[in-house]
């Protein structure tokens, strides 16, 4: 963390990308360098984002506005105003003093960022084993902190929430993210190439099925984080949606909420590609 | 008799993956994938042609179907992707807003 031209700042490094993100506020730096302590980096910052603080502003579930005017977004809430040139890789934000509206900023800030770059943030778990990555989606009750929950030893958590996934050597990775779901718990700030996605369905028994291609791409945009109404990032989506559709195993996973699972998922390993 | 137009909307983000089209309205995330014979009228979607000459030329010459029955579908499928504001229709010719 550094002290710039009077602004506190730290580096928050996620998916790989360093934000840099300044306030005038030493307390306001304090509670981001404790919100996102194991993805603090020394990396030179490819974005900036500059926090200026509020009294006024309600902490809001409303649904978030994200829309472009030319090449610049405007994001707004009831608890938060931001705008953000992709060019300069540069923004500000006006919020209140607290994380939730800081989440919400960072999590929408690098969906367009990865948008732009052939990636995406995937409601889904996450977690490495062996090596590899294995991302598990679905919606609000499907089983993702459980599958989290019930990992043995020696398995690296990523996510219980949100994943972060861009190509990268080889394919597509998965990333640590701090942003946490029901397990409070920021994830383990590494990466692995992901070797399949699992669509969370709980069942009597633990087993996996092949879907279609339509049905794979269906699922996966139904779970992307996206914001805006904007053709030409749904345009971008789509066809990332595809290109991974095409390269990474997609399996719907039946389980029962036992560590057996994850004995199934150790056998996916080495299965044949998508079909 | 009238004619009907029909072209694909400016929303729309549409992408070909294992013979399949897949089309998203980008502004309510409605998610379509269309077959083959939906597929060969979506392309055709020009807002010039009419859906009769579109039926004709690109559906029963390329698919063995009943021109009657392919009619038929041709305006089910029309009016369905029309009410998601997939495709636009009109009784004369359209500007296609798609690029």
């Amino acid at each position: 963390m550094t002290i710039a031209a009077g602004k506190y700042t730290c580096v928050v490094e996620i998916g790989g990308i360093p934000v840099s993100l300044s306030t005038d506020s030493a307390s306001f730096r304090d509670l981001l360098c404790q919100r996102y302590s194991g993805f603090l980096s020394s990396s030179r910052a490819e974005c900036e984002l500059d926090f200026q603080l509020t009294e006024q502003g309600t902490i809001s579930d409303d649904d978030v506005r994200v829309r472009r005017e030319g090449r610049q977004w405007w994001i707004e809430r009831g608890d938060f105003r931001a705008h953000w040139d992709p060019d300069s890789g540069r923004g500000w934000v006006k919020q209140t003093p607290n994380p939730y509206s800081l989440d919400s900023v960072l999590r929408i800030l690098h969906s367009l960022i990865l948008a732009a770059r052939g990636g995406f943030l995937l409601h889904a778990a996450s977690a490495v084993c062996d090596g590899r990555a294995y991302l598990f989606s679905g919606v609000s009750g499907a089983g993702k902190t459980t599958m989290t929950r019930l990992a043995p030893s020696g398995i690296s958590l990523l996510t219980d929430e949100i994943s972060y996934v861009r190509p990268g050597a080889g394919g597509y990775w998965a990333y640590g993210t701090p942003f946490a779901g029901e397990l409070a718990k920021s994830g383990e700030n590494c990466t692995a190439p992901v070797s399949a996605l699992f669509f969370l369905e709980k069942g009597p028994e633990n087993r996996t099925d092949e879907i279609s291609s339509a049905e794979a791409v269906r699922g996966l945009m139904r779970n992307i984080l996206f914001f805006a109404d904007d053709r030409g990032l749904v345009e971008k989506l789509l066809a990332t949606a595809c290109d991974f559709v095409a390269g990474v195993p997609i399996r719907r996973l039946t389980f029962y909420p036992d560590p057996r699972v994850w004995d199934t998922i150790r056998s996916f390993a080495g299965e044949p590609a998508h079909v | 008799m009238s004619e009907t137009y029909i072209a694909r909307s400016s929303a729309i983000a549409a992408r070909m993956l294992a013979g399949e089209m897949m089309v998203m309205n980008s502004m309510d995330s409605t998610f379509f994938t269309l077959n083959e014979v939906a597929t060969a009228i979506w392309q055709a979607a020009d807002g010039r042609t009419p859906l009769r000459e579109i039926v004709r030329n690109r559906v029963c010459e390329q698919f063995d179907v009943d021109p009657e029955q392919a009619q038929t579908d041709a305006q089910e499928f029309v009016a369905e992707l029309s009410t998601h504001g997939i495709l636009l229709v009109s009784d004369h010719p359209l500007a296609s807003e798609a690029p």
